[in-house]
């Protein structure tokens, strides 16, 4: 007995860890392939539903058919979008939450949601005319309510604390203007409220060409900040200890989490709670290591949105729904059976 | 390897560290002591750059540590600290890589060399066994090895140490201790540590830095530094000071507070009114 515990301590020491490796890929392909499945299946159903095959056909040969129509040019499009909006929530979550070595951080709280939402609503209440710029406007908005809380927050470096407070205060304070605005003009309120609830309905390839490129250089960006993520997470001193320069550290990675969360933000409204959550998921699943958990994280957002939208369109067919409600009802009670249940790295 | 010189720190404008000189030589164990407060940990801080010093400067290997690169300092120099956070699912071995990272460009990953280095702290560190477990479930003194391992990883010259001995038992303080003195004799490790622990200062140390109120006090041997004298004027504490019949070495016996504390009881307020003041003339 004591013989065959020896051993086997023995051999695991001889497999420095591949173990936990092949497992943590294991789940990369296990959640790449549902990501394959969960892609196919919200392209099957909306107000019309096609057979998987007819999917595969539509998407493959060129016939002219019913079903290529409504998949290529309403679906497609607005499946990528929900896919690329999931992850760079997620990937822009996860950052913040390294940075601010807090579980509550979220994208909102660097003030780039409420910063995008007043300018946005502003725009499409006050000068509807102008409903084109809306986009753009949210964009800058967001990014002029981050710069206002780094600036209230830095005193000699940043300390994160200090982020969450300011953060929450500008956030306060955005917040009523937006709900001061949506008062006043409360005759128009209809269609604010789809955009501060986040809604892909209605996106196009256009929405899809204006957000890629610059995801794909945020993700580029999330990508080269995986070591610094993993470092803050040991804490400062000894992220400083082994060479990293923390406060720019800091600074560059919540600018690329408000990166990725503002230009989401400004195409499709605001949508909470990928950016809360996911990363959680992806931490009890696979772990801190951000060279895994970043991955999983932008795959398991994708999903998670890419089934939010299906439902939002589906449930109560032809309402069409906004995609955050969906999110909090279909996600809230999944990530509470995680939490619960502890996950397979603890 | 060391040199600091004319140092003065501040906490929020108040007075911590006021013109501190100190230098340490290449594979010397030099032991910072001092009451509590003193502010030993703070220069050990200066010293390993995470914290800036209002005045003075410090020099590694003869260049000033806050003009050089963070990055090339962490090639030199590691610091451990007393208090560490670690996500929950880290394992020894995937903490120990870390100390690799100052040897790699942002881009690289682990190589066949940072392994067997990573391999060669854990072995020296005695945590073969440990390797695959996550820090979280370690014992006090595991976790102190685990953490020393992350500064070996590092391959550094010099090693910073604060109170490394303070939350464990006496065999893992000793282990701690005769592992630091090995590193010392067999690589040339350059060790500066702040200890509670007047007999193992006097015990592990070639050199011991005493100070007092911000304000180096005295430095030398133990032998030479540490008298009933010392003791009393430093900590108020009346204590014999003998060498061991067996071993040779210094101890310390504290026979209790001397009659200067026992008749000024606000200790410590006396302290910081000094300080007060010292703030006050800047």
């Amino acid at each position: 007995m004591v013989e065959m515990a020896a051993r086997t301590a023995q051999q695991v020491v001889r497999a420095p860890g591949y173990a936990r490796l092949a497992k943590r890929m294991g789940i990369l392909v296990f959640v790449l392939l549902s990501f394959v499945a969960v892609a196919i299946i919200s392209l099957r159903f909306g107000s019309l539903s096609f057979t998987s095959g007819e999917i595969v056909s539509a998407l493959f040969s060129e016939t002219d058919s019913l079903a290529r129509n409504i998949v290529m040019n309403i679906r497609l499009p607005r499946l990528i979008l929900a896919g690329i909006v999931g992850a760079n929530l997620a990937i822009s979550g996860a950052l913040l939450q390294s940075v601010m070595r807090n579980p509550l951080a979220d994208p909102g709280l660097t003030g780039v949601s409420t910063g995008a939402a007043l300018v946005a609503v502003t725009i499409m209440l006050v000068f509807p005319a102008y409903g084109g710029l809306v986009p753009l406007a949210a964009f800058v908005g967001g990014t002029l309510a981050v710069l206002l809380v780094y600036f209230l927050a830095w005193n000699r470096g940043i300390d994160p604390v200090r982020i969450i407070l300011a953060g929450v205060a500008v956030n306060a304070l955005l917040g009523g203007g937006t709900s001061l605005l949506s008062l006043l003009y409360s005759d128009r309120i209809q269609g604010v409220l789809m955009w501060l609830n986040g809604s892909i309905a209605g996106r196009s390839w256009y929405h899809v060409r204006m957000l890629a490129p610059y995801s794909i250089f945020g993700l580029i960006a999330a990508v080269m900040c995986i070591k610094s993520a993993n470092l803050l997470q040991l804490g400062d001193d000894v992220a400083k200890n082994l060479g990293l320069k923390v406060n720019v550290a800091r600074v560059v990675l919540s600018f690329v989490a408000a990166f990725l969360a503002g230009i989401s933000v400004s195409v499709v409204g605001l949508i909470g709670f990928v950016g809360l959550i996911i990363p959680h998921v992806s931490r009890l699943l696979i772990g801190s290591d951000y060279k895994f958990m970043l991955p999983l994280s932008a795959m398991l957002g994708s999903i998670l949105l890419i089934i939010a939208d299906t439902a939002a369109r589906t449930v109560f067919r032809p309402v069409e729904l906004p995609v955050g409600i969906i999110m909090a009802v279909v996600g809230g009670p999944f990530f509470l059976y995680l939490l619960r249940k502890g996950g397979a790295m603890r | 390897m060391i040199a600091a010189s004319r140092l003065t720190i501040d906490y929020e404008r108040k007075i911590a560290v006021e013109d501190f000189d100190m230098t340490v030589r290449e594979g010397e164990i030099v032991s910072l002591i001092g009451p509590n407060g003193s502010g030993k940990s703070t220069v050990l801080k200066v010293l390993s750059r995470m914290m800036k010093s209002r005045g003075g400067t410090v020099h590694l290997d003869g260049r000033d540590i806050h003009k050089l690169p963070t990055a090339e300092v962490a090639r030199k120099l590691s610091i451990l600290s007393q208090n560490h956070v670690t996500p929950p699912d880290f394992t020894v071995r995937e903490l120990v890589t870390y100390g690799r990272i100052p040897h790699q460009k942002w881009y690289e990953t682990i190589n066949s060399e940072d392994s067997s280095v990573v391999e060669w702290a854990i072995q020296k560190t005695n945590m073969q066994n440990l390797a695959e477990r996550s820090i979280n479930t370690l014992s006090g003194g595991e976790r102190q090895r685990a953490w020393l391992a992350l500064a070996l990883a590092q391959q550094p010259k010099v090693l910073l140490l604060d109170e490394p001995t303070t939350f464990l038992d006496i065999c893992h303080q000793l282990e701690v201790m005769a592992l630091i003195q090995d590193l010392n004799a067999e690589l040339g490790l350059t060790v500066v540590m702040v200890l509670h622990d007047i007999n193992q200062a006097a015990a592990f140390s070639d050199r011991i830095v005493v100070i007092k109120d911000g304000r180096l006090v005295a430095e030398g041997t133990p032998l030479t530094v540490l008298t009933s004298q010392l003791l009393r004027d430093v900590y108020r504490v009346e204590a014999e000071i003998a060498l061991h019949p067996h071993s040779g070495k210094l101890y310390c016996h504290a026979l209790g507070l001397c009659r200067a504390h026992r008749e000024e009881t606000h200790c410590v307020s006396t302290c910081h009114t000094k300080r007060t003041e010292a703030h006050i003339a800047n």
